[in-house]
């Protein structure tokens, strides 16, 4: 984590985390009763345990499993000629062909909406989905192409100075949505 | 609470294993890791190096490394332009030097240079611009090579740390194994040279490692044996006196595997020769990595093009 961020507000705690993953998987499976043609697919690193959340909570609902893949947009990006060195690859990982099947991409956090394309642009490298719908705890907005979710958790209204913190037990060992203010460079 | 800063590359150019860290080389390796799983996708191309320019300058004859990079940088979607001796400017009398500055007009992104010369890929890292990656530089180093070597072993036996390599043949015309035993001793395996005397340099022993004389005490308990190729074209210097009496004495067969561990591995750089330094029994069978080596070496050179092309001056 950068260094000049300074705890504003806690916005979720783990219980009010868990009932709006809860409300998402059942929005999912409502409107797409065919579980058999579902993929989840988490956008690394913190879309990964919430599509890993949803799939559970699916399972519990409806006592399927739904595939879980990992997507890792890294080598999409279209920051990596500016940024200073290129980040660490931790590799993309889809349980089954994505051939018509209906693609649900899960993220933490919709901001910009530069994650979500290069996504897209992985995700057709890997064959051709029926369709693709965007799931996200967190929509903050701030857009700057023209994308938006299918399934939003909760919508933050933000300014560009305030960071979300999303923690899951499994990446970061707690389970909240933080706002984080940046301070005053010294 | 938050995970330790990752590891960033900051070196421009790929010249060698000695100056790398323990770090850095479990940095390309982890990267290579990712990489692997692009040659498996029904389209295996990502955009990454979209706009960049790599060019292969290769003053010696190679083809599985330099097809290796030039798959790799196309999978990276870079732009690659293939310049060899014949028919090269340096035929015609140019200096190296005027050489590398005439590709630096160029404004390449990356170089990928082959050259008979060691020394000659860190003579034009320090007059280019570009980022250098060493893909062979006479009997000096061949990273890219240690490393995909280092990625097949770790893939087999999970770790590289503890386990006993041995490197068999032609040590002193080798370069492969010098940059081996750099990568290997760093990430603390343990090392055995051996081959004929007529082609062990001396004081072998400074860099680290055991030295046989004997392919027995050379592979007793190894886990990884790395063959290397007897170059048969440089064998009019009688090196030893007749390719039969080589196999007799430093063939790699079955019967002789039996001192090295059950689950041992067999490697190769390439190209090998059969019945010289192994046999085909050994080559075509379980115990064989060797064409594993070359699927590894793609998502290797893919990682180092991916790490180099990431440093910017700025940051240099």
């Amino acid at each position: 984590m950068a260094k000049n961020l300074k705890p504003k507000t806690t916005i979720l705690d783990a219980k009010q985390m868990a009932r709006i993953i809860r409300r998402m998987a059942g929005e999912i499976v409502e409107s797409q009763p065919d579980l058999s043609g579902l993929l989840l697919a988490g956008i690394r690193t913190r879309g990964v345990p919430l599509a890993e959340k949803i799939a559970a909570e699916i399972e519990a609902m409806e006592g399927q499993k739904v595939p879980v893949g990992i997507l890792d947009i890294t080598l999409y990006r279209d920051d990596l000629s500016t940024i200073a060195a290129h980040p660490q690859v931790k590799g993309t990982h889809l349980p089954r062909s994505i051939d018509d099947c209906v693609v649900v991409l899960c993220d933490d956090v919709l901001y910009t909406g530069r994650t979500v394309r290069a996504a897209l642009d992985e995700l057709i490298d890997f064959g051709r989905p029926k369709a693709v719908k965007l799931a996200v705890l967190i929509d903050r907005g701030h857009r700057e192409l023209p994308i938006q979710a299918d399934f939003v958790g909760k919508e933050v209204p933000t300014s560009q100075n305030e960071v979300i913190e999303v923690s899951f037990q499994a990446t970061d060992g707690a389970e909240q949505v933080r706002i984080l203010e940046r301070g005053t460079r010294a | 609470m938050t995970p330790a800063a990752p590891l960033r590359w900051t070196r421009k150019d790929l010249l060698g294993i000695a100056e790398l860290s323990p770090a850095e080389i479990e940095l390309v390796l982890d990267t290579a890791d990712s990489f692997a799983e692009i040659g498996e996708r029904p389209i295996k191309k990502v955009p990454t190096l979209r706009g960049k320019t790599v060019i292969n300058l290769f003053f010696e004859a190679s083809t599985r490394t330099r097809s290796s990079f030039e798959i790799a940088e196309k999978r990276l979607s870079a732009d690659n332009i293939n310049f060899s001796t014949s028919g090269s400017a340096l035929e015609k009398g140019e200096t190296l030097v005027d050489t590398a500055l005439n590709l630096q007009a160029m404004a390449p992104d990356l170089v990928v240079i082959r050259h008979g010369h060691p020394g000659v890929p860190h003579m034009l890292a320090s007059r280019i611009k570009a980022g250098v990656i060493n893909a062979g530089d006479g009997a000096h180093e061949h990273p890219t090579q240690a490393l995909l070597d280092a990625y097949t072993i770790r893939r087999h036996k999970g770790r590289i740390a503890g386990l006993k390599v041995a490197i068999l043949g032609d040590i002193e015309h080798s370069r492969v194994v010098r940059s081996n035993i750099h990568l290997l001793r760093k990430l603390g395996a343990k090392v055995t040279v051996g081959g004929p005397r007529t082609l062990m340099p001396v004081a072998m022993e400074t860099m680290g490692v055991e030295v046989a004389f004997s392919l027995d005490d050379a592979i007793r308990d190894a886990d990884v044996i790395m063959m290397l190729r007897i170059q048969l074209e440089r064998q009019g210097r009688m090196s030893f006196p007749s390719v039969r009496e080589y196999f007799q004495l430093f063939g790699l067969t079955t019967e002789r595997l039996k001192a090295a561990k059950d689950d041992v591995i067999i490697m190769h750089p390439g190209p090998m020769n059969r019945g010289v330094e192994i046999s085909s029994e050994l080559a075509d069978g379980p115990y064989s990595v060797i064409l594993e080596q070359v699927t590894h070496g793609v998502s290797v050179r893919m990682a180092v093009l991916y790490l180099l092309s990431g440093v910017h001056e700025e940051t240099v």
